[in-house]
């Protein structure tokens, strides 16, 4: 290329396209402040923060809000331990079916959500497992443990085999070298992982219509409210808690694996 | 750190297990990988295995009982006009996100991959990250505000006075209808808009792999940029391109939520396995259906690892 200057054209495409993605997020703060509470008028006819009040005092927006938040922590906490398992056994070996380990790990991100959904259904059904709080967590954890697993597995194909060597010759054993070598070196990716997994499932809503009863997570209950809308006012400032919410997770795992090369959120 | 480390006693029974450890290389990868084998075995193979097995029973029409037996009729149904016509009208759907999310993908992986630097190379990266990463059903939302009749966008035409034009696409049979969010032109923008970000990050990753001396000798060699375009960066980045289209493609094949809330009321896959699996009861067809989109994506995935679409992952 002659120079270092973008072309007019794509700077306008690029900036476009970066326009498309970031305007209806946007849309959803201006709404949330607007005083029309029968539809979704546009330009809004006057603006009031009243709505953060009335939604405060709703206790069914508390209690879904609550629940997702005790899912995600717990299925985060699952996911963890399986994706960190699985991304030592893969990376640090080559064994007879890598492959099929990376597979699986991938697949139930892969399949759409619906497939998962409706097979944890059935086995449920199968299996004559009533709806719960835990069979939300188990088909949360399942397709979470993906995130910690990619994190996971780039972080450990960075860091050098020698290092858990020196360690050994030291004196240190297994435990010692995981405890002072491994950990402190996988630390920070562990936790983009699992900052992204939290968002994943407090954020999951597929999977989660087949696999709650009659408990709501934050997302059900915004589904519902799409679905059959009660309250507009009170869900536009719902969607916006919810991405101010998630946002921080991301800039924090943004900020943890920076540097690093890693694409921490590829294979959602 | 380490003073402690070099103090501790050589034969404790810890040691013991490590040491035992480090000779077996294959028990540590056996011990490794038990708790999420066992997991993803059961919990997601289990039941996936289980859900494929019931496609085989079929229903009784009469008493509405599964029938446990093997059969292949529940498979016939889906070649029903009306079950077909759900099946393509996903894949075309599917197919033009596809397609459009990479034209609209591609320069801003571009110009992220080739000019963004330092500050703006960040930029770019939170700017693909945080729609990628904030609330499915919240982007849904977003759109069902800006799609209604009252709402920001016919409310941009009509100041432009550009309604006629606006009504004149509804009108066209196929993708217009009512208004734009009973249309199949609005369940397109929201499947485009909602799965865009997963088509940038793999064009990206393949594009800056590519290196600027190969552009550069092209434009040595005397091609245009378009010729270099064409004949260089395309095929260069195509297995990132073929990497997003998996996610694209295989997200807007099993979608059930957006098609229900933004667009007409004719079904798609999703909506199909919902509906059966649901209301109807009827299991084995949602199953038949499920399977649906597991061949198109198994095939879709085996042409994608021929192009070498998963090096671009």
């Amino acid at each position: 290329m002659r120079s270092d200057r973008a072309p007019l054209g794509l700077k306008i495409a690029a900036g476009l396209g970066l326009a498309f993605m970031h305007l209806p997020i946007l849309l959803i703060f201006v709404y949330a402040f607007t005083t029309e509470d029968k539809s979704y008028q546009w330009p809004p006819p006057g603006f009031t923060t009243k709505w953060f009040g009335v939604t405060w005092a709703r206790p069914d927006v508390w209690e879904a809000l609550s629940l997702s938040v005790r899912v995600a922590a717990i299925s985060t906490a699952i996911a963890l331990v399986l994706g960190t398992l699985c991304a030592a056994a893969v990376s640090r070996t080559k064994f007879f079916g890598r492959e099929v380990v990376s597979l699986m790990v991938i697949l139930p991100i892969a399949l759409p959500g619906i497939i998962t959904g409706i097979s944890l259904r059935s086995a449920f059904n199968l299996a004559d497992i009533p709806f719960s709080f835990w069979t939300i967590v188990l088909g949360h954890a399942t397709f979470c443990v993906v995130v910690v697993y990619n994190n996971a597995v780039a972080r450990f194909r960075r860091t050098s085999g020698s290092l858990v060597e020196a360690s050994m010759d030291l004196g240190a054993d297994g435990f010692q070298t995981f405890r002072y070598v491994i950990l402190p070196n996988i630390a920070t990716a562990l936790l983009a992982g699992g900052m992204l997994a939290f968002a994943l499932s407090f954020d999951e809503v597929i999977v989660t219509t087949f696999t709650a009863g009659q408990q709501q997570t934050l997302p059900i209950w915004m589904l519902e409210e799409l679905v059959r809308p009660r309250e507009r006012p009170v869900t536009n400032v719902v969607a916006m808690v919810v991405v101010i919410v998630t946002f921080l997770p991301i800039l924090g795992a943004y900020y943890l694996t920076r540097g690093t090369d890693t694409v921490a959120g590829q294979g959602k | 750190m380490t003073d402690h480390v070099l103090e501790t006693d050589r034969s404790g029974g810890l040691r013991g297990i490590s040491d035992a450890l480090w000779r077996n290389p294959r028990l540590v990868i056996l011990l490794l990988l038990t708790p999420p084998a066992l997991w993803l075995g059961i919990v997601y193979l289990g039941s996936l295995f289980a859900l494929l097995a019931q496609s085989f029973f079929s229903i009784d029409e009469f008493s509405g009982l599964i029938q446990y037996e093997f059969t292949l009729k529940t498979y016939k149904e889906l070649f029903t006009p009306t079950n077909l016509d759900i099946i393509i009208r996903t894949v075309v759907m599917s197919a033009c996100v596809t397609i459009a999310a990479a034209i609209v993908a591609f320069p801003i992986a571009y110009y992220a991959a080739r000019y963004a630097r330092g500050k703006w190379k960040a930029l770019f990266y939170l700017g693909v990250m945080l729609p990628l990463w904030s609330s499915y059903l919240v982007k849904v939302y977003s759109w069902k505000l800006i799609l209604a009749k009252e709402g920001i966008l016919n409310w941009l035409f009509e100041t432009l006075h550009l309604s006629w034009l606006l009504n004149a696409y509804l009108s066209i049979p196929v993708i217009g209808g009512n208004s734009l969010s009973v249309s199949w032109t609005g369940t397109f923008l929201v499947f485009l808009y909602v799965w865009l970000p997963f088509m940038i990050l793999p064009i990206q990753a393949s594009l800056e792999r590519v290196p600027r001396s190969m552009t550069e000798a092209s434009g040595d060699l005397g091609a245009s940029p378009r010729q270099t375009f064409c004949h260089v960066l395309f095929p260069l980045a195509l297995p990132g391109v073929i990497a997003g289209s998996i996610f694209t493609f295989s997200l807007t094949l099993g979608d059930y939520i957006i098609p229900q809330i933004v667009g007409s009321s004719r079904r798609f896959i999703g909506q199909a396995v919902y509906a059966y699996q649901g209301t109807a009861g009827n299991i084995p067809l949602a199953a038949a259906f499920a399977v649906v989109p597991i061949v198109i994506m198994a095939f879709y995935l085996w042409i994608a690892k021929r192009m070498g679409a998963f090096d671009a992952l």
